[in-house]
Parts: C-alpha cells; structure tokens; sequence
C-alpha cells in the first residue's frame, strides 16, 4: 500500500507474540488525518492489544509503527503520550478523589516533569482550557464534583477530556459507549465525530449501530489478523466478516 | 507570601494545629521537663525527619520502604565522621600506636587514616554529604528499580535485603566503620562540646525549627500539582503514564528525597544522642520508622511526627519496665492501626470536625454533592 502524506499513523507488518502464541500478527494500519477508524471484531481478536502495541504499553516483537514518519516502537509510554498520541482504557481510569477539574487539570501537558509540577501554578489559560473541554464533554456543571460519584458514562466522558486536555493529534479510545445508556451512546458518537474534525481517532467497539454512526473507515480483526477493511458499508457485506462476525 | 501560605494549609484549623503543636515543642516542653527528657524528645523528632519523608514516599506515592535506616545511617555516620575525627586529634589520642586517627582503627591495627575519611575533616563537606550522599544513593537504587518497574512488595523486600547488606557492611568492617559499637565518643562539634547541658538545649531547639522547616516544605509539595501527581501515581499508575508523565522519575525523586530527609534526621540523631551504630540502620530500625509513620498516619505530615514522638516515648517507657513484651505491643499496634485505622492517629483527629469552619466546610461538601447524585441518578434508572 502507498504511504501518501495524509496518514498520521502508518502501521507496518506489526507483531507480537506471547510465549509463541501470536496475539497480533502481520497487522497492517494507515490511519488517514481527521477521520474515526473503528476496529472491530470478535473477543480474542488482538484489538486491544493493538492499541497497547501502538502506545507502547506492550512491546511488539516485529514491525514498525510510524507516527508523521517517526518510529515509536521501542519508545516508552510517556514519550508516545508526548508525541501526540492519547490513549482512552476500557474501564475508566480516572482520578476518583480529584475533582473533575483537578481531573483535566493534572491531564494538561504543562509540568509534566518533577520541577515542572513544583513550580506549575493554575494559570487563566490554563483554567480557560479546563472549562472549555469540560463543555465539550458536557460535564460544565461538574467541574466541582468528586470524580468518583460521577455516572459511569460521565467517568468515560471524563477520560476522553483528559486526553482532550492534552491535545493529542491521534486519540484511541478502547470501547467508549460500554455500560452506556441509549441516551449516553449518541452523545458520545457525536462527541467523538466533534473531536475528530482536528485529530484522529481510533476506536475499539463492538456495538456495530455506533460503529456505523461513527466511523470513516472499519478494520475487522479476526486471530491477532486482519480480516477485512474498508467503509461500514463494504465490510458489513464482505462474506468473511460476515462469517466470523457479524452473521453470528 | 499570603498565596504561598495558602499553598501550605488548606484549611484554618491546619495552621492552629501546626502552630499549636510548635508552641509544644518549643515553649511548653522545654519550660516543663529536665534537659535530659527535653534530649531525649529531640532524639525522638529526629526520627520525625524520616517519617515526613514516609509520608511523602509511603503514604502519598504508595511506595513502601523498609529500608529508610539506611539512609538514616548514611546521614548519621556522615556527621559522625566528622564529629570522631575532630574527637581524635593527636593530642587526646597520643597514648594510641598511631595518634591522630579514631580510636577503633587503632585497635584495628590501621594505621593511616583511609582516603574516604579524609574529606569528613571538613563541616562544610560534612553537611553537603548529609544532604547529596543519601539522595544519589536513593536516586540511582530507585531509578533503576522503578525504571523496572519494580514495585509494591518487592520494592520493600529489595530495600530490607538493602538495610541488611548495609547494616552487615558496616557490622563486618570494624576498622573502617567502628564496627558492631559503632562510632562513639563524639565530643565537639568545631571545639563547642555537644554534650554540654547549653548545647543539648541548642540542638534540640534546632532540631524542631528544622523539622518544623521541612513539615512546611513536605506540607507545600503536597499541595503542589506534584502532591497530586504523586496520589494520581499511588491510585492510578497506567492514567499518570498516558498523560505523559514519567511515573519512574516522579518515584526516583520522591524517594531521593525521602532520603535525603532521613539522612537529615540521622545526622540531627548523631548530635544529640552522641553515637552512631549499625544497630540503627538496619531492619529492625527501618520497620520501626514505617511503622512511627503508621500510628501518625501516612498521609499526614503532622501525624507523623507525633507518631514518632508517642511511639518513642511509648518504647522508652515500656520497654524499661517490660523489656520482653514492649516488641509484641508495638508489633501489635502496627496490624491494630493497619487493619482498624489505616490513616492512624492524624486520620482519627480529622474525624472529630474541631473547629467551626471545618464544620461549616463539611456541611458545605454535604450540601454540593447531595443534588448532584440525586440529578445523575435519575435519568440512569430512566433509560436502563
């Protein structure tokens, strides 16, 4: 395939393998600027672990993951994290006993360093950022509420502020609308095409009517392998994916 | 100034407390009891060090150390190296076969003082190794196990092994480290005799304006983005990760500086107490500061010190009268504070609202979050 300008992340043959069970193998990925790619596929498929491959939270044991033509494989989290790339966990992993400010606050990349965090102080811009993403992701009037008595799709809300606070230029979310209300879903979908007018975004999700409510462009992943890929459209009628997926 | 003292205490009946407790220690104490209990106090606050940076490392960053008497000693035998080479100039030890080195080398049958001592001639070298020496140590063990990911019970296996190789080195080289007695017979400290009733009440009044000093500093640095980030760490290791913070480096330094805190408390031990031994800085000493920590409560920084302080005097009192029992009770308080008050004293106190501000503060709470579970609990149950 053709590396042109418009992929920010370009994905090679990656690999890993766990004691010679390979959990993800030859997976190749180009994710375009500014669009939402959802991988699906059933569980054990290796979708997770793709995301932990690219964040570096698993070490990959072939391939290359290039990020605007810079390799981040071998690099450790924090560096990936600096670079641009965001990462969302599947259950929320926020801060419960900080408020939902203190929340965005720590998330904001001023002061990361040990010096940094002593001398980091609260600054209007700071806190402009803080309200500005709170309102994106409709927690506004939360900003003073104990993260931990959050609803859950609020707590999931949260996470992806915090990766908002950090401006990333790649988010990837592992399963955002799960445990989520009917009501909270469609929220979250527009969200998430909100956020991936100037970024993108990469998404795990099983729930296929959001998935079409929300991707550009879908990887069905089946054994650690690709299996198919192209737009909801395409793939909701390609024999295989319907074989191993969706016609179960 | 006023956004700086802010910083440090959060709430009215903080402050109180602070200056409460420093009006104890530095007032009340010394007007109330003989030189030699006020001593004694001062020995006790000297652990208090230790314990402040417990609460940093411990109870903040979730990193237990039982290896702080390591550091601890490092402190303190720095100061008493010092302290021996000034007691041992040739004069005083002429009767000796090589005049002019500490008495223990010369049983030792050394003769010439080891180059790594030479350098303790020297206060102002003296103090710097106090501060650097522990940290650097601290920094480059905690870099390279954190680094690793290293944590949680075998972080505090490996620094127990560490105080036992420690407290084994200095045991098993007698004629560089005075050995199992350690180093003893400290007289003067630049010809001003530390032993002396005057001194003991300098020392001792120093002793609490320095950890008084660093309470405020420890207080600071929780309430800094840096305090957060070391919870944020404790509670939500992978989160602090991607957000791009280097969680091994914020874990390397806070112990580094816990460290450096203990090493401060070791040398301020030396001054009062006289002596340094390798019965000080091993396993059994290093446990007993996390646990003076524990019956204060790790989160807080005044908790700790009168942790040490109770526990401390607890030890001098029983341990006189019952020897055999003293070390069942103190384990005994451990897994009561550990298993029923897990934030220790200090946790206790805060549950008694004493002043009308934290009442009207709790109420405050009460009344912001009641209407925010009642509003998200409704449309939940609506829609599931």
């Amino acid at each position: 395939m053709k590396t042109d300008h418009d992929n920010v992340l370009e994905v090679e043959d990656l690999g890993v393998s766990f004691d010679g069970f390979k959990a993800v193998d030859g997976f190749n990925f180009y994710l375009a600027q500014n669009h939402v790619h959802v991988i699906i596929g059933p569980n054990g498929a290796g979708k997770t672990t793709v995301l932990d491959l690219i964040c570096g939270k698993t070490l990959a044991t072939s391939g290359s993951i290039k990020f605007k033509g810079k390799e981040l494989r071998g690099l450790r989290e924090y560096r990936i994290v600096r670079a641009g790339i965001g990462r969302k966990f599947q259950n929320p992993s926020i801060y419960e006993n900080l408020t939902v400010f203190e929340n965005l606050e720590l998330s904001h990349p001023t002061g990361r360093g040990v010096i940094g965090c002593l001398m980091f102080r609260r600054t209007p811009a700071i806190k402009k950022q803080c309200d500005d993403v709170a309102e994106q992701i409709g927690l506004a009037d939360k900003l003073d509420t104990e993260a931990g008595i959050l609803s859950h799709g609020q707590k999931q809300w949260l996470e992806i502020g915090m990766l908002l606070m950090q401006d990333p230029e790649i988010i990837m979310l592992d399963e955002p609308v799960a445990g989520m209300s009917v009501r909270e879903r469609t929220e979250t979908a527009t969200l998430i095409r909100k956020i991936s007018k100037d970024r993108s975004v990469i998404v795990i999700e099983h729930d296929m009517e959001f998935v079409r409510e929300i991707a550009d462009r879908v990887t069905v992943m089946h054994l650690g392998k690709i299996l198919a890929e192209g737009s909801m459209e395409k793939i909701s009628q390609d024999p295989k994916v319907i074989e191993v997926y969706i016609g179960h | 100034m006023p956004l700086f003292f802010r910083t440090i205490f959060k709430t009215r009946g903080e402050a109180i407390a602070f200056g409460a407790f420093l009006l104890l220690l530095l007032v009340i104490l010394p007007l109330a009891i003989p030189v030699f209990r006020l001593n004694l106090v001062g020995k006790y606050l000297s652990f208090g060090f230790v314990a402040i940076g417990l609460v940093l490392l411990w109870g903040r960053c979730g990193i237990l150390s039982l290896g702080q008497g390591v550091f601890f000693g490092l402190g303190g035998y720095c100061m008493a190296m010092f302290l021996k080479l000034e007691a041992s100039d040739p004069i005083t030890t002429a009767i000796q076969s090589t005049p002019g080195i500490p008495d223990f080398m010369d049983w030792n049958q050394i003769t010439k003082l080891p180059l790594y001592w030479e350098p303790f001639k020297s206060l102002p070298f003296t103090i710097a190794a106090i501060f650097i020496l522990p940290s650097v140590i601290a920094f480059i063990i905690g870099w390279a196990l954190f680094r690793r990911r290293v944590g949680g019970v075998y972080f505090a296996i490996i620094t127990q092994a560490i105080a036992l190789i420690f407290s084994l080195g200095i045991d098993g080289n007698q004629g560089y480290t005075g050995g199992r007695n350690g180093i003893t017979d400290l007289r003067t400290l630049c010809g001003w005799d530390i032993r002396s009733e005057n001194a003991q009440y300098i020392l001792y009044f120093l002793c609490v304006v320095l950890l008084f000093t660093v309470a405020l500093g420890a207080k600071y640095i929780i309430n800094t983005r840096l305090g957060r980030v070391l919870v944020a760490v404790r509670d939500r290791e992978d989160r602090v990760r991607f957000s791009g913070y280097d969680v091994a480096m914020i874990r390397a330094f806070i112990f580094a500086f816990a460290a450096m805190l203990s090493g401060i408390g070791g040398a301020f031990f030396v001054l009062q107490v006289g002596f340094m031994s390798p019965s000080i800085v091993g396993i059994i000493p290093s446990i007993e500061m996390v646990i003076f920590t524990a019956v204060g409560g790790r989160l807080s920084v005044l908790g700790a010190i009168l942790g040490c302080l109770i526990v401390n005097f607890g030890k001098t009192t029983f341990s006189e009268a019952y020897p055999d029992l003293w070390l069942y009770l103190m384990g005994s308080t451990f897994i009561a504070v550990v298993m029923f008050f897990p934030n220790g004293l200090a946790g206790l106190l805060e549950k008694i609202p004493t002043s009308k501000s934290k009442f009207a503060s709790l109420l405050a709470r009460f009344q912001k979050t009641t209407p925010a579970v009642v509003t998200k609990a409704t449309p939940i149950s609506d829609e599931n």
